[in-house]
């Protein structure tokens, strides 16, 4: 276990002191401490959120995330999907859109799929399905010709997805592209050509340990060089 | 474990960036990645990184009773390990073929080609001889396995030096590594693989294929040269047809390679051994720093320690001087007494004075000296942690390890 340490709260917020601290990923209770169980940047958003931002590259199911996999099987009524965690996840036919038992969906082994995690526990098989609560697609589903899979950390996966994300506002100045970020840390892009395609997987992938400004400069000098 | 499998539309992309003759990660047909030698401690321990693959070679001797229609010519003995570390698919224990093949390989193209002088190896002719063994150890697999394994194993075997033997009349004296100094052996060429993979039947072609590619390839063929431009072994797997002058356009080009790899062999154990020679640092503990987790490549960013002393002698000028613990006579009950440490619980106490300790120091900050405590010399904290950490400034030479650069988009980054 890491480290033990308590807030101090500043003394500019007095008047509306948060009952209960929200712990984010890499943050456990333990009774009254907070105990730090992934090593990474502690971050802190108002009034009551507390996370670690960490470097992993490894993925473990959990419920409600989109995710990228890989169909591997299809064995009877459902397809096998490899997502990059310790066991893969199942994917009923019957969960795409307009899926019937007559109508069934053209899904190939090696396809990709945009999908969520319906079931994602320690103690059962993970289950995925390409529609949401209403029965619609809503984004999901099998895409990915004509584009390139790489895969970057999830921390990086995490702020590429965050709302104003500054990573995803500089991508988009370059040129226009594609992008399927899955929360496995699955990255998928697509753009007019390779070249282009190629060069914005390099940069994704290169963003890992840059600050901003580095960044910046970087995005600047290849738009600069750029064909 | 599984390894993740390909995809369609990675298989697709593939081939058609091949087919514009466009590689993933910038570099040209003909390009290898940067190529990393560095030595261990010991003689014969040989680190190789061919990009993200990563090999471990180690070289070692014993004297043994010889063969017994060889009686004056020592043995060489090679070992190829698939570390599960390497890859998801790699287990250990077990002989998969991809082992086999590399078992092989390797000693065709290191023993057969007779790179080595076995008749030095000999002691004392039809009864003890050294037997020269080499472990080659696979660390991280991101493609072309072969050309790493071969590059590891004979820097190792020039890097290494056996211990001296004396002989006098009968007597054969084994002299320690203190007594004598160990001499090295004796290398006539060293012997290089050369890895070409094929795509869409033969027509396409790439020099040191990474992971990705190798799964998409049609076939490959191996060329094991030396600087002399003579060729020690050729292998052709995958089953594609080739025309002649693909093979000898193929060998042009292996004898290119071949010769920038010596030289930058024979760069790397010079600089090894100057470093040994003026007493500096040197090993594998001292190439650490130079190691990323990740593979790509960070700036160095200073630490700013302007005010760290400052804020240390804040910190233990505002801590309060912890209480003295005076043993007194504890009343637990009527009628009984404790004097001393027992029963009663004093660690509560100790708590909180800690707590308040830590609850003057801002969070950031507080996690920037505790790591600088840490941290010690400064030599190695992962990266993530702390972004802001400086780069190591150890004084020993660097140049133990020699670096070789492709073209690639990183690279023109820096």
């Amino acid at each position: 276990m890491g480290d033990v340490f308590s807030f101090q709260m500043p003394e500019s917020i007095t008047d509306s002191k948060p009952e209960k601290v929200v712990c984010g990923p890499g943050l456990r209770r333990n009774g009254d401490e907070v105990l730090v169980c992934k090593s990474g940047i502690l971050r802190h958003k108002q009034p009551n959120l507390y996370w670690i931002d960490s470097q992993q590259r490894r993925y473990v199911p959990g419920k409600g995330e989109s995710v990228i996999g890989i169909i591997t099987a299809k064995s009877g009524d459902i397809f096998k999907v490899d997502v990059g965690g310790s066991e893969q996840a199942s994917l009923s036919y019957l969960a795409f859109e307009g899926a019937t038992k007559r109508n069934r969906p053209n899904v190939q082994v090696g396809d990709l799929v945009y999908s969520q995690f319906i079931i994602a526990n320690k103690d059962m098989e993970p289950e995925l399905v390409c529609i949401d609560s209403c029965g619609r697609a809503n984004g999901m589903g099998v895409f990915g010709a004509g584009g390139l899979l790489f895969k970057v950390s999830l921390g990086l996966v995490r702020r590429l997805l965050a709302p104003q994300s500054e990573i995803a506002k500089d991508l988009e100045k370059m040129f226009p592209f594609e992008i399927v970020v899955g929360m496995n840390g699955r990255v998928w892009v697509k753009s007019k050509t390779i070249q282009q395609t190629l060069i914005v997987a390099n940069l994704l992938e290169s963003c890992e340990n840059m600050t901003a400004q580095q960044r910046q400069t970087l995005f600047r000098r290849v738009a600069d060089g750029s064909i | 474990m599984r390894d993740t499998p390909l995809s369609n539309c990675e298989r697709d992309f593939l081939l058609k960036a091949i087919q514009e003759k466009k590689r993933l990660d910038g570099r040209q047909t003909y390009d290898y990645r940067s190529i990393k030698i560095s030595f261990g401690t010991d003689y014969g321990c040989c680190f190789v990184d061919l990009g993200k693959t990563r090999i471990m070679a180690q070289v070692s001797c014993e004297l043994i009773t010889p063969k017994e229609n060889r009686p004056n010519e020592g043995l060489i003995f090679f070992n190829i390990e698939l570390s599960p570390m390497a890859s998801p698919a790699f287990e250990m224990g077990r002989q998969s073929e991809l082992l086999v093949k590399l078992n092989r390989q390797l000693e065709r193209c290191l023993r057969n080609s007779k790179c080595i002088d076995t008749e030095s190896l000999c002691v004392v002719s039809g009864e003890k001889v050294w037997q020269i063994r080499v472990d080659v150890h696979l660390l991280n697999h991101d493609g072309n396995l072969m050309d790493a394994a071969s590059i590891a194993a004979i820097a190792a075997l020039c890097h290494f030096r056996r211990p001296d033997v004396g002989i006098q009349g009968e007597e054969v004296t084994v002299y320690s590594t203190e007594e004598r100094d160990p001499i090295p052996l004796s290398i006539y060429h060293m012997p290089i693989c050369v890895s070409f993979s094929f795509f869409q039947q033969g027509t396409y072609l790439l020099v040191d294929p990474c992971e990705r590619e190798e799964r998409v390839m049609d076939g490959l063929l191996m060329i094991a040269m030396n600087k002399h431009r003579e060729i020690c072994s050729i292998q052709s797997s995958g089953g594609i047809m080739l025309l002649k002058d693909q093979v000898l356009r193929c060998s042009k080009i292996a004898s290119v390679k071949v010769s920038e790899i010596t030289e930058l062999i024979n760069k790397a154990l010079e600089n090894d051994k100057k470093a040994r020679k003026t007493g500096g640092k040197f090993g594998f503990a001292e190439s650490l720093p130079q190691e990323r987790i990740t593979a790509l490549k960070t700036d160095v960013s200073h630490v700013e320690m302007s005010d760290v002393k400052e804020k240390a002698n804040e910190i233990v000028q505002r801590a309060e001087v912890p209480p003295q613990t005076v043993p007194s006579p504890v009343l637990t009950a009527p009628g009984t007494g404790q004097v001393g440490e027992g029963l009663e619980n004093s660690w509560g106490l100790k708590e909180e004075e800690e707590e308040e300790e830590e609850d003057e120091t801002v969070e950031l900050k507080m996690e920037l000296e505790e790591g600088h405590e840490e941290k010690g010399r400064g030599n190695y904290l992962p990266k993530f942690c702390f972004p802001w950490v400086s780069e190591t400034d150890s004084p020993g030479p660097r140049s133990v390890c020699a670096v070789f650069y492709g073209h690639s988009l990183q690279d023109s980054t820096e």
